[in-house]
């Protein structure tokens, strides 16, 4: 297993956003984490990712305990993340964007680029072309020298995740990568995800687009009020009477769970 | 590219150009050699408060008192130490840094608004310890007869054009590490940090340690700015740690445009000039100042120099690609405005004045 979470809670003050939450994340696959607004899906990658510390539980990240890491921690270890409402710089060129990103996986520091050392020069072109490579990637590399901020939505989120590629992770943290988009633009992140994880990169990521999450996921894990009630593939979470129950309240005998 | 680098770099030659022919300009007038010498001098300064606030957002107020710590250093070690200017020089830089360096520890566990207060106390602590500590500071008679620097072979400091360029040799070296640095990862992390501190984090940088470095190494800078002032002065008081020192520099930064490379020396030129020109009207000169900085704020939020590299970056994407949606903003969108950066339109149809020197310099943000 890739990532191994036993046991995660986070209480604030009284009130438990997440407890007790245990699942696995297998290597190569697509784990979709999905429930009703406010089941604490969030909450539970800001304890991944190491922008909360878990008040409970622990998290193992390929056999390594990475519980209560700062979140620049993490990205070194190999867990990188996209944000719910699409996060750039602003005023920054598509490029410089990503490049920014290539800083983790660097080894040359200020005096480098103030004495102009080869190391920093070798750093320099390393990050031009793997930031070239990722944006290539995710089909945005003609829009390089656009200020980002200024960009259509369906562009941004198409950065953020290059962005967090260049960071070279191992695991992907997307949260809502489809929110906002349309469903020919959803398909298109639908395929995007595929071709990440083509590369060898583990994908785990909130969604409510169900027909995103149906297609795509390997395994899902259903949250709700903090706590998982359910995990399974599609097929089993689809059937599943707490889930249809968490997402359309008792006595509901619809099968299919559409948002 | 070199079609987009050709004015900048030009910009930059010039200003350098300035620089070097400014005592054949000004000889035989050794009070106007004095003021762009001071001028020279406080640039070094906003370069360090440049680092901190300009590229990473942080407002700090003790700059001022950093400022005077290297002064005094210099002016008590050189006077009623008897040491060489050199030594009392290297000692203040290296003192500025560490005081930087341990009360960033605590000063950077705040954040936001509250990393400003913290820091305009720490400048008051300063400030008071100077006015108080008499059998050290001498208080508000101030320490005079600070040495010059000693001449290092043919080089002859009490020659005021000599030590001019022995100021101009350490701005010029504050400017190339602001260029160098910005333009590596890590100025990448501190612009980061000024965008959104999420953002950074979420790609990897250690902010606390970012913000830590930036933080000392803006202290070193005011000291050395520091030392250097009380050797070309002589004389120093007070004042010469006072809070508004601090927004002295604050107002450089602001007029030349935080983040830039260029910004700091323009500014500080620039209202150094304005000060002298605006002297016969004593401290109603702020009088002429204020509405000029509120029209600053409002048209350039990010300086002359960062309105001259929107102004570029903006007539480059034109002609890259017909529509843009929008006027290139300026920055810290994201973040709740601690930079102080104003608004963020940064595209107005009035052209800044007395810019003919700094036409277009240097590059822009991240």
């Amino acid at each position: 297993m890739l990532l191994e979470v036993r046991g995660l809670g986070k209480a604030f003050g009284g009130l438990h956003a997440v407890r007790d939450v245990d699942f696995d994340v297998p290597e190569g696959r697509v784990t979709a984490i999905i429930g009703p607004n406010g089941a604490g899906k969030s909450t539970l990658f800001n304890l991944l990712a190491g922008f909360y510390r878990p008040t409970a539980g622990t998290v193992t990240f390929d056999g390594k305990n990475i519980t209560g890491m700062q979140p620049h921690q993490t990205v070194r270890a190999g867990i990188a993340r996209t944000f719910q409402t699409t996060h750039l710089f602003e005023g920054a060129s598509v490029l410089d964007n990503v490049r920014a990103a290539c800083v983790v996986r660097s080894s040359s520091h200020a005096l480098d680029a103030v004495l102009h050392t080869p190391r920093h020069r070798r750093d320099e072109k390393r990050s031009l072309d793997t930031s070239m490579s990722e944006l290539e990637f995710v089909g945005v590399a003609h829009l390089r020298d656009e200020i980002a901020s200024t960009l259509p939505q369906e562009a941004q989120k198409r950065i953020s995740i290059a962005q967090a590629l260049a960071t070279e992770p191992r695991l992907l943290l997307l949260d809502e990568p489809a929110a906002g988009t349309n469903d020919e633009e959803t398909e298109a992140f639908g395929s995007l995800i595929r071709e990440i994880v083509a590369r060898g990169v583990t994908v785990c990521l909130v969604e409510h687009k169900m027909s995103m999450v149906m297609n795509l996921a390997d395994q899902i894990v259903v949250l709700d009020h903090g706590q998982r009630i359910a995990v399974g593939t599609p097929d089993d979470i689809r059937s599943n009477p707490l889930v249809i129950e968490a997402y359309l309240g008792a006595d509901a005998d619809t099968t299919g769970v559409t948002t | 590219m070199t079609t987009l680098l050709r004015p900048r770099l030009l910009g930059v030659l010039l200003i350098a150009i300035a620089f070097l022919v400014a005592p054949m300009l000004v000889s035989g007038q050794p009070y106007l050699l004095r003021i762009v010498t001071t001028a020279a001098i406080y640039a070094i300064a906003a370069y360090g408060l440049n680092i901190i606030l300009g590229l990473t957002g942080q407002l700090s107020l003790a700059h001022g008192a950093f400022f005077g710590v290297g002064a005094y250093i210099v002016g008590l070690a050189t006077t009623d130490h008897d040491w060489s200017f050199w030594t009392a020089f290297g000692v203040a830089i290296l003192a500025t840094t560490v005081l930087g360096y341990a009360s960033g520890l605590i000063a950077l566990r705040t954040q936001g608004a509250y990393f400003a207060i913290f820091t305009m106390a720490l400048g008051f602590l300063i400030f008071i310890i100077i006015i108080r500590w008499e059998s050290v500071t001498h208080a508000h008679s101030g320490v005079s007869g600070i040495k010059l620097p000693e001449s290092i072979g043919p080089l002859d400091f009490s020659d005021p054009v000599v030590l001019y360029y022995l100021v101009i040799l350490f701005l010029a070296g504050a400017a190339y590490m602001t260029h160098a640095i910005l333009h590596s990862n890590a100025g990448r992390s501190l612009v980061a940090i000024r965008t959104s501190e999420d953002l950074a984090k979420s790609i990897g940088v250690n902010v606390g340690v970012s913000k830590q470095l930036a933080y000392t190494a803006s202290a070193g800078f005011a000291g050395l700015a520091g030392g250097l002032f009380a050797t070309l002065n002589g004389f120093i008081g007070a004042d010469s740690a006072s809070i508004d020192l601090t927004f002295q520099f604050l107002l450089f930064l602001l007029i030349g445009g935080m983040g830039t490379v260029m910004g700091p020396v323009v500014g500080s030129v620039l209202v150094a000039f304005l000060f002298e020109l605006l002297q016969g009207l004593e401290s109603y000169r702020f009088i002429v100042l204020g509405p000029i900085i509120v029209l600053l704020v409002i048209f350039a939020p990010r300086g002359i120099v960062g309105y001259l590299n929107d102004f570029l970056t903006s007539r480059r994407s034109r002609r890259a690609s017909p529509p843009p949606s929008g006027g290139p903003d300026g920055r810290n969108g994201g973040a709740d405005g601690r930079s102080g950066s104003g608004p963020d339109q940064g595209t107005a149809p009035d052209r800044p004045h007395a810019t003919s020197a700094a036409a277009a310099t240097s590059e822009g943000g991240l």
